[in-house]
């Protein structure tokens, strides 16, 4: 069944939801990078939240004029007007008050979507029946998605990639380094601007499917995922729409294949298991990584002090330390030395030495700053520079040479 | 209105409100002042699965299990919020956006696939909350107040609000001065010996358990909105802590009173038959407070900073 959903055998209907909700995902994955890497990833959560009260009044409206109140293209239209506004009233409340931008996007999500709930009881009290459906606009409803829908969504969707292409370069640059970007004069206000309509695209675009609470997820999880892959920004932005465009892809199609299972969640549930998946395994960043990175440093540091205490004769009685350079065979069970052991613990006690002259001598300043007790000391001074440094430690004294 | 229609039908929904609202404002004022005012919107999303998982684990609507619940689910955000944050080394605001989405779409599903909106479990239920349903149907007047048999059948959410605001000002007043410290300056508070972290995490324990509590009883609009609007606006009225706390108090008033009256009463004086959502227009009010003290607040921009023409 899941395999059906996943290659599109499920009819005509769950066809159209996948792909639709895998361009959306695109657009959302690729939008909310910029967003993530400007470190504004929760603006979109007031964004999200600001298009209710927009629904309910275009709903009101529709209605008085005569329409059917459900047409999705005015309910987008009026959500896209009160969402604009809401933005607007975050960057008043963070550029002209004392507020911090969290504080203003708390004020306006809370406020919008309060007043957007009283429209609803409005709407609810002036016309029961009209109204089924306009609550998918919370959690998202695709069973009832038509044609038209997702060919809004769809258009939607790559208008946003496409102005997204156009405007990476500079929003890169703002995103990153907002000041070095002003320098290159780079329209910072203007570009900041952009982004947010954008975001704000999406989120319109993308209520119908999963509801306008989890379109933030949307827009925050597949950048914060992509960004355990890879350093470079370009490909946080691909990487980012097609993890953003896969789950959401995945998410439609297991969400057809079986009862009682809705969009929206399932979409987000997805794209969370990508990101926890990055957040384990994810090459130098992931935490697997983080992890074999530190037992080897711990391994290094217990077979140096290990050498050391060897070369001074001193017992090993750290059981790790033991194991490591018994593994290593520098010594036998018993703590007693092999030869080589003995060998490498008069070179390790040897460029102790030549790091304590090093590190007291200025005019090896620089080198002596890369001390760390496990640095070689070759990998730092040229060997000119190692045998006058010898030549000061003198011959061996009281050391078996 | 006579108190024979006034006592049984509007005193408690607004008395909760009130204590609500407070309850939240209080913990909101240092959330706001330490650049962690959405931790109230990322709880009262994560409240929804605990609750979920309580009705699942017990099987019944009853308040203990799922105020547990919701408790226990937000405290487990926090957590996994610091550890997203910490070990995958990610900026807040995305590792709070990432838990709490995530968080909520479990909920969703959790309520979807258990089946339990025959239960009145449901999630609209949760996002408005039901103030105008906790009326106190064995109440005949004011002289209710005195009577013992008509108090017993007082809403349940009224005590539990209650008991839940005393201890947020217990709190308040208990810790006012470490608190104040190190919102203002953690390093300083730091260097005389205070446990900074804890008295962090404590402050977002205490918000959490408002925030349930209040939710249970309001729906997580007003939580959101009484967390920050009522402070935010009174930051924008003085530069002094206590001062700035009593306006948050004085704001949150005010906006439940008003709201609830408006939400019951308004649509009647435009002449419309039903009343509007409560929990919406007290949120609302409150954002109408919060633009007026924006527009003409004494203290509103930063003091110092160059004015923005």
């Amino acid at each position: 069944m899941l395999a059906d959903a996943l290659f599109l055998q499920l009819g005509y209907n769950a066809t159209l939801v996948a792909v639709g909700a895998a361009l959306l995902g695109l657009s959302a994955g690729v939008t909310g990078t910029f967003l993530f890497l400007r470190k504004r990833a929760l603006v979109s959560d007031a964004i999200s939240h600001a298009t209710l009260p927009g629904v309910g009044l275009a709903f009101l409206l529709l209605v008085a004029l005569g329409g059917d109140g459900r047409s999705l293209i005015g309910l987008m239209l009026g959500s896209a007007v009160s969402a604009w506004v809401g933005l607007l009233c975050v960057s008043w409340l963070t550029r002209r008050t004392r507020l911090a931008e969290d504080a203003a996007i708390g004020a306006v999500l809370s406020v919008f979507f309060g007043f957007g709930v009283v429209l609803l009881t409005v709407i609810q009290t002036l016309s029961s029946g009209r109204q089924a459906g306009l609550e998918g606009f919370l959690l998202g409803s695709t069973a009832g998605m038509l044609w038209n829908d997702a060919l809004i969504i769809a258009l939607g969707g790559a208008v946003t990639l496409a102005l997204v292409m156009l405007w990476r370069r500079p929003m890169t640059l703002v995103a990153f380094d907002p000041d070095y970007a002003q320098a290159q004069g780079v329209p910072v206000g203007r570009f900041d601007l952009a982004m947010m309509g954008l975001v704000m695209a999406v989120t319109v675009v993308g209520l119908k499917i999963v509801g306008l609470i989890l379109i933030v997820a949307l827009l925050i999880i597949p950048p914060v995922t992509a960004r355990f892959w890879t350093e470079q920004a370009d490909r946080v932005v691909w990487l980012s729409g097609l993890i953003g465009g896969v789950s959401a892809y995945m998410g439609a199609a297991i969400s057809a294949s079986a009862p009682n299972l809705p969009t929206g969640p399932i979409i987000v549930l997805t794209s969370f298991a990508f990101f926890a998946f990055s957040l384990f395994l994810a090459p130098n960043r992931g935490l697997l990584a983080a992890v074999l990175r530190y037992r080897q440093f711990q391994r290094r540091v217990h077979l140096r002090q290990g050498l050391l205490a060897l070369a001074q004769g001193q017992p090993i009685y750290e059981r790790l330390t033991l194991r490591l350079l018994q593994r290593a065979g520098l010594a036998r069970a018993d703590g007693v030395a092999t030869d080589e052991g003995r060998a490498r613990a008069a070179k390790a006690l040897r460029d102790e030495k030549r790091w304590e002259i090093v590190r007291a001598d200025h005019a090896h300043e620089g080198a002596a700053e890369r001390y760390d007790g496990l640095t070689e000391i070759e990998a730092v001074l040229t060997p000119d520079q190692i045998a006058e440094i010898d030549r000061r430690i003198g011959g061996p004294q009281g050391v078996p040479a | 209105m006579s108190g024979s229609e006034f006592v049984p039908l509007s005193l408690t929904p607004l008395l909760i409100g009130i204590c609500a609202a407070v309850a939240c404002a209080l913990p909101g004022n240092f959330l706001v002042l330490r650049r962690q005012a959405l931790i109230g919107d990322a709880i009262s999303h994560v409240v929804l699965p605990g609750i979920v998982v309580a009705f699942l684990v017990t099987g019944v609507v009853s308040a203990w299990p799922m105020m547990l619940g919701a408790a226990g689910a937000a405290i487990v955000a926090v957590v996994l919020i610091e550890a997203v944050r910490r070990l995958g080394r990610i900026e807040p605001g995305a590792a709070m956006g990432v838990i709490f989405t995530a968080m909520f779409a479990g909920g969703v599903l959790l309520l979807e696939q258990s089946d339990t909106s025959n239960v009145h479990l449901d999630v609209e239920h949760a996002l408005y909350g039901n103030l105008e349903s906790l009326i106190w149907l064995d109440a005949t007047g004011w002289a209710s107040l005195w009577d013992r048999e008509a108090l017993a059948g007082l809403p349940v959410e009224l005590p539990r609000i209650f008991v839940t605001l005393l201890g947020v000002i217990l709190f308040t007043w208990l810790f006012w001065r470490p608190l104040a410290l190190s919102t203002f300056d953690e390093g300083f508070a730091q260097t005389l010996g205070m446990r900074t972290t804890v008295l962090s995490l404590a402050l977002v324990i205490v918000a959490a358990i408002a925030a349930v509590a209040a939710f249970d009883a309001v729906g997580s609009i007003i939580v959101i909105a009484m967390f920050i609007c009522p402070p935010a606006a009174a930051r924008l009225m003085t530069n002094r802590l206590e001062r700035q706390v009593a306006w948050s108090i004085v704001f949150a008033v005010i906006s439940a009173v008003l709201g609830y009256v408006l939400a019951g009463y308004g649509p009647l004086w435009l002449g419309f038959a039903d009343a509007v959502s409560a929990a919406g227009m007290i949120a609302t009010v409150s954002g109408v407070i919060l633009a007026l003290t924006a527009m003409f607040g004494p203290c509103r921009t930063r003091s110092g900073a160059p004015q923005e023409i």
